[in-house]
């Protein structure tokens, strides 16, 4: 009985049942050729690493209260600025010169949270306005940097990052997971993450209890605006070259659902971040099976809505309240407010 | 003559929370064209007797008539058909639409399914020309002043079913002028026969405007009175109350004033400290070891007053010295760092975080001062919780419990051990002890008393003149977001003292 009242019960449930559905479907869910892991199950895991790596700044930025639209333009801008400085190099393979490359290129996306974080903490706008800024000018400024053109590298330590394998799981799995712990220990083995949820759940009485909140929201967006970078090349890499016009195209959207179905919510407060790693694959494993099942491409938007309306449907205590227990006899809750 | 019959008549109304006894067979009585000012302290029942008579709250027991008919509203809706009309403080209208589309919001007039604008314009033209109201009602509801808005609301409400009219502390945002521009309007709708209940915590006006009024306290029905016959100090004194003693384990007041060191240094002076439209310039000394009571009526600017001294909103004139050193407050972490706490009378909003544990909510502001890099080891906390929920007897003693799950008393006790566990040399409690149980306040006011014995000083804000007469060496009391005079605590001043204070301004 509790475990079925676990905010991660259903999603658990649904992202198996995904899986189950693939073992099926798929030729080969997951086996071993040439060394590397190899099936659907690995392709879900490395798919779902740049929307892992989203989602997971979306939820730290969720938790404060705010929302990030930016990510999707973070990202193309991302891609677009290493890709177009591995193309001057001499020797594209050099690895030193690649992950030089790398480390610019999410330097630029950490501004890009700074400035985000500037304009919600500091000039005090909406963050939804305040993101919605950079998430329109930001596919122009990638737009400015690869010159209008899709920029093709022939880098194979760059294609690693996407594609390459280490001690057979994929290398972009690896990155994801490796920044899901990171950020774990980031908010859990500091006082960040119970900060983060002081300020998410109230502003004004935190403020009063002496938390600094302006420079922990700056913070969770210039996090955010990394991770989205680092998402952004993994992107690229994938495709070997840089995509202004749809590299992160949407993501943001997919990343606030993936942390919605991992059960943070979208006021702010309590986070989940193994939630949002659920949701996460969740959604990369519906996108996978929505054609292994072979719903027609037409029909496989609605048929993603529907997956996941019934998701939030089940999260709801209201819903499940009136489904199922309207055998119990119940009194209209009373409002235990005290009467001022 | 005799009494015209009265318009709404409401009798032995009961209304029961979980734990709260909220309304205890209040009655009262509204006649047509009277003003009546329904007056009582915070907690004293004013809000649910107005919410049951708008139909938000249903009745445990008594009745209700309206009009020489027995009513049972289960709706706002029901309520307002039925002829009450609520106007709230903050008014609840469109600011985006036309005036003329906000008195007409859900009832335009149509012809043929269309909204006869035109019609609608004059309508309400003519129905603010009669509040002596001449504005352009083209134009949105945002290009006016909150009084201007608040009359429109007003006009709204009497369109809508003129028989009684509620207004729920409409002067609190205006200022003195559009406060005589409203009475206008309520004298002449007054004439017209309507019948206003009124609620303000300004004296001042209710003295002005209303005919009769009745006092609540704690639930109860005190008194209704013809507003000319009770003198000032008589209102405060039925409003506050005599608190029965509650506290006989609490030491005797004498004793704790002799023992007082004569010659504590003083932490904290404040110079001609004050915020525009908040607090006047005062100033205020406070010593080692010292209770400083401040007293006064809700909106006598006690809070403001200690918001100011924790930084929480910045002074605009004078200046503050702690330790004998000037300093500006630039934010709660500037007057923490120099060992002052603060904890906010709404608890709710501005205290507790209700998704947080208890271990959580203790250790937020020692946190908050450490700064997120540098984490209370795990153990720390839970000896520090752990021997605050035994000393403060927090209940449920278990520190992973939700706060929101608390009752109010434990939840004024955690935010007390949130700022305890800071170790602060001056803490500025406010309204700790509203709207909890007499045991746990009993409790926190020996807390109090036994913090001061330790040389901590306290600020300590309270609506109830008992309870700061208890524990003060000092009393500071405002009126009108100004302090007025500062007592020393000594045999010769008892409640009939402060109250002629607070009811009159100063004697000096």
């Amino acid at each position: 009985m509790t475990i079925v009242k676990h905010r991660l019960f259903w999603p658990s449930v649904i992202l198996v049942a995904l899986l189950v559905v693939n073992i099926f479907t798929a030729n080969q869910f997951i086996t071993v050729r040439d060394g590397h892991l190899f099936g659907v199950l690995p392709d879900i895991l490395r798919g779902s690493a740049p929307l892992l790596l989203v989602a997971l700044g979306m939820t730290l930025v969720i938790a404060t209260g705010g929302i990030d639209l930016s990510v999707g333009a973070v990202m193309a801008i991302s891609g677009a600025v290493a890709c177009l400085l591995i193309k001057d190099l001499s020797n594209q393979n050099s690895v030193g010169s690649v992950l030089l490359i790398m480390a610019i290129a999410i330097g630029a996306s950490l501004v890009l949270g700074l400035w985000n974080g500037t304009l919600v903490a500091v000039v005090g706008i909406q963050p939804i306005i305040a993101t919605l800024i950079l998430m329109v000018a930001g596919r122009g400024v990638a737009q400015l940097v690869t010159d209008g053109q899709i920029i093709n590298v022939q880098s194979s330590p760059y294609a690693t990052i996407a594609t390459g394998h280490f001690l057979a799981v994929p290398v972009a799995f690896l990155i994801a997971i490796a920044a899901v712990v990171l950020t774990v220990l980031l908010t859990r083995r500091t006082a960040l993450g119970l900060l983060l949820e002081s300020v998410g759940g109230s502003p004004t009485a935190s403020r009063l209890a002496g938390i600094r909140s302006r420079r922990i929201t700056i913070m969770v967006y210039v996090v955010s605006g990394g991770l989205a970078g680092l998402a952004g090349l993994i992107y690229s890499a994938n495709i070997k070259s840089a995509d202004s016009i749809s590299a992160g195209n949407l993501i943001e959207l997919d990343a606030i659902l993936a942390v919605v179905i991992g059960g943070t919510a979208l006021i702010g407060g309590r986070f989940s971040i193994a939630g949002t790693v659920i949701g996460a694959i969740l959604i990369q494993a519906l996108q996978v099976t929505v054609v292994a099942v072979g719903v027609p491409s037409k029909a496989t938007l609605l048929f993603k809505a529907v997956i996941v309306v019934a998701l939030c449907l089940s999260q709801s205590a209201t819903f499940r309240q009136k489904v199922f227990g309207r055998f119990r006899p119940s009194r209209p809750a009373v409002p235990a407010e005290v009467p001022a | 003559m005799g009494e015209p019959s009265p318009v709404l008549e409401m009798t032995g109304i009961r209304k029961v929370f979980p734990g709260v006894v909220a309304l205890d067979g209040v009655d009262f009585r509204l006649f047509p064209g009277e003003i009546h000012a329904l007056m009582g302290e915070n907690g004293a029942g004013k809000s649910t007797l107005i919410k049951v008579l708008t139909g938000v709250y249903e009745i445990d027991g008594g009745g209700i008539t309206l009009g020489g008919e027995q009513v049972d509203f289960t709706g706002p809706l029901q309520s307002q058909k039925a002829g009450v009309s609520t106007v709230y403080q903050e008014v609840n209208l469109c600011t985006n639409l036309t005036v003329a589309e906000n008195i007409f919001i859900g009832r335009e007039p149509r012809k043929f399914g269309r909204i006869q604008w035109g019609l609608m314009r004059k309508r309400a033209a003519a129905l603010l020309a009669r509040l002596d109201l001449n504005i352009d009602v083209s134009a949105t509801l945002d290009t006016y002043s909150l009084a201007i808005q608040q009359m429109v609301a007003i006009a709204r409400a009497v369109d809508v079913s003129a028989r009684v009219l509620i207004l729920d502390e409409p002067t609190s945002s205006l200022d003195a002028s559009e406060v005589a521009q409203l009475f206008t309007i309520m004298r002449r709708l007054k004439d017209d026969g309507v019948a206003i209940l009124f609620v303000s915590h300004f004296l001042d006006q209710v003295y002005e405007i209303s005919d009769r009024l009745t006092v609540l306290r704690n639930g109860q029905l005190i008194g209704e009175y013809k507003t000319a016959d009770l003198p000032q100090v008589q209102l405060v004194e039925k409003m506050i109350g005599k608190e029965l003693a509650v506290l006989e384990d609490l030491e005797d007041r004498s004793q704790r004033i002799r023992a007082k060191t004569g010659d504590a240094a003083p932490i904290l002076s404040a110079t001609g400290l004050g915020r525009t439209g908040a607090i006047a310039p005062f100033d205020l000394t406070i010593h080692e070891g010292e209770v400083v009571g401040l007293a006064g009526l809700l909106g006598s600017g006690r809070t403001e007053l200690a918001r100011l001294l924790f930084g929480a909103d910045r002074a605009d004139s004078g200046s503050l010295q702690i330790d004998g050193k000037d300093v500006t407050l630039r934010g709660p972490q500037a007057a923490m760092k120099r060992g002052i706490a603060f904890s906010s009378e709404n608890r709710r909003t501005e205290g507790i975080l209700g998704d947080l544990t208890v271990r959580e909510n203790i250790i937020l502001a020692l946190q908050a001062s450490r700064g997120w890099t540098r984490p209370i080891p795990r153990r720390r906390q839970d000896e520090l919780v752990d021997k605050y929920i035994k000393a403060l007897q927090i209940r449920p003693a278990d520190p992973e419990r939700e706060v929101r799950n608390l009752s109010g008393g434990n939840q004024q006790k955690v935010l007390l051990a949130r700022w305890l566990i800071t170790e602060p040399r001056l803490l500025i409690i406010d309204e700790p002890t509203r709207g909890i149980d007499v045991g746990a306040k009993a409790e926190i006011q020996k807390l109090v008393a036994e913090l001061s014995d330790g040389g901590m000083a306290v600020l300590f804000v309270s609506a109830e003149l008992e309870e700061v007469l208890r524990l003060s060496h000092k009393i500071e009391v405002l009126r009108d977001r100004r302090l007025v005079e500062e007592l020393e605590n000594t045999e010769g001043v008892d409640a009939d003292r402060i109250m002629q204070t607070i009811a009159s301004g100063a004697t000096s």
